[in-house]
């Protein structure tokens, strides 16, 4: 057997260790219904990405949202794309833009009822519906 | 009144650049495939020609861009998002790149560059090479078209010259249609950086360089020049590895001295799709540098080279096309772009694919099987290595694509990115840097096929000693207690030993060779920064008092951080430390301003001095000056007192945003050894109101004292003044101001509360020290004593929670790029002398 060939069977089991590591490591992009029976499931906390929106009133002003009195966390209730309400807890200081988002994503999973995000990706608006436009 | 022409010529450049990109591409085709010389030399001017126009046009469209921003052209959408009236000039150059058309035409513009340079250097390359070069040109230019094809309703590009009314409906345009704003929306503040001025156009140059290898090796499998093209090639993917990785290292820089994460480097998808075509790129060197030694490596070359631009082209599609939406931290705008940048991605992949396809089999290539005790051998291995490093980090970065792919069968496909990106890509990045720092310090001892067992043994046996002796030495002053850690350090320390060793003997024969000894040197400088600064990155704001912060925060928050109060000196990791009050910054001087030294006034940008402010002997203001300030900043001055009685001081700075979020920036005191990164936590909610006690009462005289809240304090001055801030003062009207002078801790403070009587109405105008928790109202006068009556009350003193870790050896990463960037010049005047003598 070619030396190159030996190199080639290592980097082939090499990629195909890197493939199965990934595949185990990712996490998935799920409902609450569907967080919460992988939660009652899996004693192990497997994190999970909810994608979702804030609970908004019929003006259009968001509502739900319940700052720390410090402002060091916040509770919110976001909807996932089913419309089931859900309080999620998230150990950080509330992120710039957090109100405008049309489009939250939550990276984390429930401990007892309330879901706890570790990690908040935000999806701004098109900057083409974006802002208002200040008349004066 | 709307400036319509400056858009409409920039949008008619824009056009013209589209045009005359193509027309190039035309006529260096022409040029490319005509066999009559004197047509080929005509069809090539003509090329020149319309790469020259095209060069013009697209500094056109980067003047009349600028002049909308400059001028504050706020009917146009450009300027309106990203600028304001008060943004200072040397961040508008920024705001170009902070939309994503401005981005496109930075790149079209650096290809013009490029592209001239290439029509003078190139030489029998020109036709091919810029036919592909004009070729891409062509389709940069039209994601910034913003055209729409009439019938099918099909919109090409997203120009920068349109128009606010045109971008926005908004029910003002439908009464107003020539309606203009009065300012801008402004800069992300967190952009408002030098260092943003700088790396974007670095990294851009990075991405555009890419192209000329990709035209090289095209150009070369076109003409059949299978093996010539390598030649040219080598210094610009050298320019080009070296650029790139300086564009990205600016950013991580940016981001450690900015935002407050405390690192330099995420794994986010963005942030991954720079690495991997880096990764490649540095790939294709080393596979170009076999080749030009040894004759083999002739496809791998080929195929790394081709690589590294697609990659660039898919992580344009990725970081652009909004697939990343649900995955990144950065948060892109669609443009409706995507189905042009797929064209794009697939239209150069398919070409480079066919191409190659088509010429594979005249591509030569040596049977010979390598020895194991050849260089080539372990730098193909290390080539190996790094491509395996970048498919590890583009495999989950595409989770996305896959995703909508699936989506796009009709399935349905819910896979998301590791949920811990530092965890999964470290685990895997660690084990191979270990192998690259190994290689890039053994290679080099195999000279061309040359050497054998034996004279390997004695050529490695100084090095490996070497390394152990200074590894043992390191381990055990350094403490390092993790096995991994362990391995990467040794393996790190025997790359600069081994390299050192090459570069000494390198410098002795021919110092032009030295370049490869002194980068792997640079990169393992890097490795061991990174190692130290993010393996033993250590909390040093301990809070020890036994007494917790917030009852709400966790343990963690309550353990890690520091609650300071104004001049309450608290021990800190051998220091001595005082919070000594809040600060703005003077946009006129870049001096450090105290909050208690101004007046507010109705203009947020500008306040007016209570006292004179100077540093050391210079005077920068005098009482009753007005200066200019950055409102959204602010700094809180934090004094550090060391064991030999060193005082430093550091600023770090929050910005209380709109939507409430504490947006914290580090401050950093940079020592040798260590980098001290502190930052605020926690600050008093600007928008809640303070608690104030019940108003005190107390009666004096001019020059008299007397106490407030335990401070003595002094009537100085009473005056009548003619001007009252937000009061209209009529001749009847009078208005009294009264300053006292109050003795803090560490020295005077200065308030001025107002005593207005208007249409015989009694008005009190109260100040406050914010450093001393005072605020004074003026009660009363009695001009028969020749006394006042004040009240005063008092609240809570500032407070700030503040976090401070160590970052032990970050210097030598930074110093480790330096290196790398230098072993990357030296290299670059080697191969380019190269060519040139060619």
């Amino acid at each position: 057997m070619k030396k190159s060939h030996i190199l080639a069977i290592v980097v082939i089991g090499i990629a195909i260790a890197i493939m199965i590591s990934t595949a185990g490591d990712t996490s998935s992009y799920v409902n609450f219904t569907e967080a919460k029976n992988m939660a009652v499931k899996n004693s192990s906390d497997v994190k999970v990405h909810v994608v979702g929106t804030l609970k908004k009133d019929a003006q259009g002003q968001v509502m739900d949202i319940y700052p720390s009195p410090d402002k060091l966390s916040f509770s919110f209730i976001l909807l996932d794309d089913q419309n089931t309400p859900q309080e999620v807890y998230y150990n950080e200081p509330m992120p710039a833009d957090f109100q405008r988002s049309e489009q939250v994503v939550i990276i984390g999973s429930y401990q007892k009822d309330v879901f706890v995000a570790d990690k908040i990706l935000l999806k701004c608006p098109s900057k083409y519906q974006e802002k208002e436009i200040k008349a004066s | 009144m709307i400036h319509t022409f400056v858009g409409d010529l920039g949008h008619f450049f824009v056009i013209f650049s589209f045009v005359s990109a193509l027309i190039a591409a035309f006529a260096y085709f022409k040029a490319s495939v005509s066999q009559d010389f004197a047509l080929q030399e005509q069809w090539r001017n003509n090329g020149r020609i319309a790469f020259g126009i095209h060069t013009i046009s697209v500094f056109g469209i980067v003047i009349c861009l600028f002049s909308i921003i400059y001028n504050h052209y706020f009917e146009y959408h450009y300027a309106w998002s990203h600028s304001s009236t008060r943004l200072p000039a040397q961040y508008m150059i920024s705001c170009f790149w902070e939309g994503q058309e401005g981005s496109f035409l930075l790149w079209l513009f650096w290809h013009a560059i490029l592209g001239i340079v290439l029509i003078f250097t190139s030489r029998q390359w020109e036709n091919k090479v810029m036919t592909i070069v004009s070729l891409v040109q062509a389709f940069l230019a039209s994601m910034i078209l913003g055209i729409v094809i009439p019938l099918i309703n099909f919109k090409i590009g997203s120009s920068p010259f349109i128009l606010l009314r045109d971008a926005i409906s908004a029910p003002i345009f439908t009464m107003q249609p020539n309606f203009i704003p009065e300012d801008g929306n402004g800069l992300n503040p967190l952009l408002q950086n030098y260092w943003m001025v700088i790396h974007p156009p670095v990294l851009f140059l990075g991405f555009a360089t890419t192209l000329v290898p990709f035209a090289f090796c095209i150009a070369g499998l076109w003409e059949g020049k299978y093996k010539e093209w390598i030649k040219p090639t080598l210094p610009w993917s050298l320019f080009s590895a070296a650029i790139l990785g300086l564009g990205v290292l600016m950013g991580g820089y940016w981001a450690y001295e900015t935002l407050n994460f405390g690192g330099y480097w995420n794994w986010d998808p963005v942030e991954n799709a720079v690495y991997v075509p880096w990764l490649i790129l540095v790939a294709s060197i080393h596979s170009m540098i076999i080749y030009k030694n040894s004759e083999t490596a002739l496809k791998s070359s080929i195929i790394l080279v081709i690589s590294t631009f697609i990659l660039i082209l898919y992580s344009t599609f990725l970081t652009r096309s909004g697939i990343l939406g649900n995955a990144s931290v950065h948060s892109f705008t669609d443009l409706g772009l995507s189905g042009q940048l797929l064209v794009y991605l697939l239209f150069f992949t398919l070409i480079a694919i066919i191409i190659a396809k088509v010429k594979w089999k005249h591509i030569p290539s040596s049977d010979k099987e390598v020895s194991t005790y050849s260089r080539e051998f372990w730098v193909f291995i290390g080539i190996t290595i790094l491509c395996l490093m970048g498919f590890q980090v583009l495999l989950p970065t595409s989770i996305p694509v896959y995703n909508a792919l699936v989506e796009s069968f009709g399935f349905v496909s819910n896979v998301a990115p590791p949920a811990d990106q530092i965890g999964f890509y470290t685990k895997f990045q660690l084990w191979f840097s270990i192998a690259i720092a190994l290689l890039s310090g053994t290679a080099q001892f195999f000279w061309w096929k040359k050497i054998d067992k034996s004279t390997l043994i004695n050529n490695l046996k100084t090095p490996v000693i070497l390394t152990l002796l200074i590894t043992a030495i390191v381990i055990a002053i350094a403490g390092i207690r993790n096995p991994t850690y362990m391995l990467l350090m040794v393996s790190g320390i025997y790359s600069i030993v081994s390299n050192g060793n090459i570069l000494i003997r390198t410098l002795k024969v021919n110092p032009k060779l030295s370049g490869g000894s002194i980068a792997h040197i640079g990169v393992a400088l890097m490795l061991i920064g990174i190692l130290a600064s993010s393996g033993y990155s250590k909390v040093v704001s301990l809070n020890n008092t036994g007494l917790l912060i917030s009852k709400e925060a966790d343990a963690e928050f309550n353990n890690e951080n520091l609650l300071l109060f104004l001049n309450e000196p608290r021990i800190m990791a051998g220091y001595d430390i005082t919070y000594r009050g809040d600060f703005v910054e003077d946009r006129d001087h870049g001096i450090f301003i105290n909050k208690n030294d101004i007046h507010l006034t109705k203009d947020t940008y500008q306040v007016i001095a209570k006292t004179s402010i100077s540093y050391g002997e210079f005077e920068y203001y005098q009482e009753n000056d007005t200066i200019e300030i950055a409102p959204e900043n602010t700094y809180y001055k934090i004094e550090y007192l060391d064991g030999d009685s060193n005082l430093f001081t550091l600023y770090p700075r929050a910005q209380v945003n709109e939507a409430m979020g504490l947006l914290a920036s580090p401050d950093i005191k940079r020592n040798l050894g260590k980098d001290l990164y502190t930052h605020v936590s926690s600050i008093p909610d600007p928008d809640e109101p303070k608690e104030w006690t019940e108003l005190a009462e107390t009666e004096v005289a001019v020059n008299a004292n007397f106490f407030v809240n335990d401070y003595v304090a002094t009537l100085t001055n009473m005056e009548r003044i003619e001007q009252v801030e937000g009061v209209n003062l009529s001749p009847e009207d009078v208005a009294v101001k009264a300053t006292i002078k109050v003795q803090g801790e560490t020295r005077d403070y200065f308030i001025q509360p107002i005593f207005v009587i208007k249409e015989g109405l009694v008005g009190r105008i109260p100040d406050e020290i914010p450093d001393l928790g005072i605020k004074i109202n003026v009660l009363n006068i009695h001009p028969e004593k020749g006394t006042i009556s004040l009240g005063y009350s008092t609240t809570q003193k500032s407070w700030i929670v503040m976090k401070a870790l160590e970052k032990p050896l970050i210097n030598v990463l930074w110093i480790g790029t330096l290196i790398l960037m230098l072993g990357f010049s030296i290299a670059i005047y080697r191969r380019y002398r190269e060519f040139k003598s060619a």
